[in-house]
């Protein structure tokens, strides 16, 4: 370690200690993946499509299922903080709040991005789904979505630990403001698969997103972190 | 209550009714719509009233970050909770209005949805100041308002993407937009009366909360003197 440790490496070793602990544990991505393949079935027992409906269908389907696996996982990501008041001892040491914040993303980004991993594979199965526009499109779709969503998830997590039901404060906060990524990562894939609109404008929207509130949460991560 | 808060609350009652009677009376039954149109005078200045409000609770919730005042936190809570209410007759009276005249009472339409969203947000955030406990509330209230706020010209440029089937804004809205001068009385009058109204209940909402505030840091000061 360097003598003055930077943004950057305490963020690097803050996410290390976070992989080591679900690498341990696997708490937070054994129960986002089961939780999102009971969404995924019972999805399929809702609606039984065709391969052209599923085109236009799978897109929703997916995102709504990867959302709701998200906040299973967003919700442990400060509670294993809350115990030993390890939160109060990153309050007192004089990292930067923002180091915990892009951590704690990152190893969220990377929880969420492996369970898409495992569950692409399983929606192709289930619903017969074979892509008419390009891949790779899909790809950068994911990345961006999956940015959007866990980049406003980790900050609100760290709102609603501070309240009353903490479990089901983190939706009701987090859906109102993502309905625009939302609506934008869903269109953005329906309209690959099926490959009748162009799906710029929706990837560029989910930039923005993504660009605007990473700032914002960057900037109000340590108001909030002390509060309190 | 102050002798000026009665004051104003009497010239508000006052331009409630002098509106009311432009909206009904004296400005003329629209062409097309009939009577159904005039629901547009109490349409219109709530949504303006209610857009304002949010700007008041991005602006105040920012100030408190800056410089963590207890009045800055009662106003941003006041203005959220006013706005929601004005938000709340927006698409109530949208309903109404559309029913007759588009034959359904809603379509997910970019105005609509907008409105929609908009309302889901600032709920939230009354939800979560209603769940929050202790003295960090005015902190993660005031980090919600701001996500909101930023938010906004986000949805509206998503769901603006879908085609829209509300009028055109009537007012600026390009070639053969605008009202008949009677109307836009009515809706100026009725606008005003409106934001009167809304400064009415934001000022009544600010002052209670300053005092339910004073009045629990007197409970507090009175326990630990009773120990």
């Amino acid at each position: 370690m360097s003598a003055t440790p930077t943004l950057w490496s305490i963020t690097r070793r803050s996410l290390a200690k976070d992989l080591r602990l679900e690498w341990r544990s696997k708490d937070a991505i054994n129960s986002m993946l089961f939780f999102a393949l009971l969404v995924v079935v019972i999805f399929s027992f809702g609606f039984d499509p065709t391969a052209e409906e599923s085109r236009r269908i799978a897109g929703g389907l997916l995102w709504v299922a990867v959302l709701f696996a998200t906040v299973v996982a967003l919700n442990q990501t400060w509670t294993r903080e809350l115990r030993n008041q390890v939160l109060d001892a990153y309050r007192l040491s004089p990292a930067p709040p923002q180091a915990l914040f892009l951590s704690k993303t990152i190893g969220n980004f990377l929880f969420v991005a492996i369970l898409e991993v495992l569950m692409v594979p399983l929606f192709v199965v289930f619903y017969n789904l074979r892509s008419v526009g390009p891949v790779w499109q899909l790809l950068v779709v994911a990345l961006l979505a999956t940015w959007a969503l866990v980049v406003n998830g980790t900050f609100f997590a760290a709102l609603s630990i501070r309240t009353r039901s903490r479990e089901i404060m983190l939706p009701l906060i987090l859906f109102p403001i993502s309905i625009p990524a939302l609506l934008a990562m869903v269109d953005a894939t329906t309209s690959i698969l099926t490959g009748d609109n162009s799906p710029y404008f929706w990837m560029r929207l989910l930039a923005v997103y993504d660009v605007v509130f990473t700032a914002v949460s960057l900037l109000l991560f340590e108001p909030v972190l002390n509060a309190e | 209550m102050t002798k000026l808060y009665k004051a104003f609350s009497a010239v508000t009652a006052l331009l409630l009714l002098y509106g009311f009677c432009q909206a009904w009376y004296i400005a003329p039954t629209e062409a097309t719509m009939g009577n159904v149109q005039r629901i547009f005078y109490y349409h219109l200045p709530s949504a303006w009233v209610a857009f304002l409000l949010f700007f008041v609770n991005f602006l105040a919730s920012a100030w408190y970050l800056i410089r963590r005042t207890d009045g800055a936190d009662a106003l941003a809570l006041a203005a959220a909770e006013v706005g929601v209410s004005f938000c709340t007759i927006v698409l109530i009276t949208g309903p109404i209005w559309a029913r007759p005249i588009w034959g359904i009472w809603w379509t997910w339409d970019a105005r609509l949805t907008s409105t929609l969203v908009l309302w889901l947000i600032y709920v939230s955030y009354l939800v979560l100041r209603h769940y929050a406990t202790g003295g960090q509330v005015p902190v993660l209230a005031a980090a919600l308002g701001i996500f909101g706020f930023v938010d906004v010209p986000i949805v509206y440029m998503a769901i603006r993407w879908f085609r829209t089937q509300h009028p055109q804004p009537v007012i600026g809205g390009g070639q053969g937009s605008g009202l008949d001068h009677t109307m836009w009385v009515a809706v100026l009058w009725n606008l005003a009366a409106f934001a009167m109204l809304a400064v009415l209940f934001v000022w009544a909402r600010y002052r209670q909360a300053l005092a339910e505030r004073a009045l629990e840091e007197a409970y507090i000061q009175a326990e630990g003197e009773a120990q």
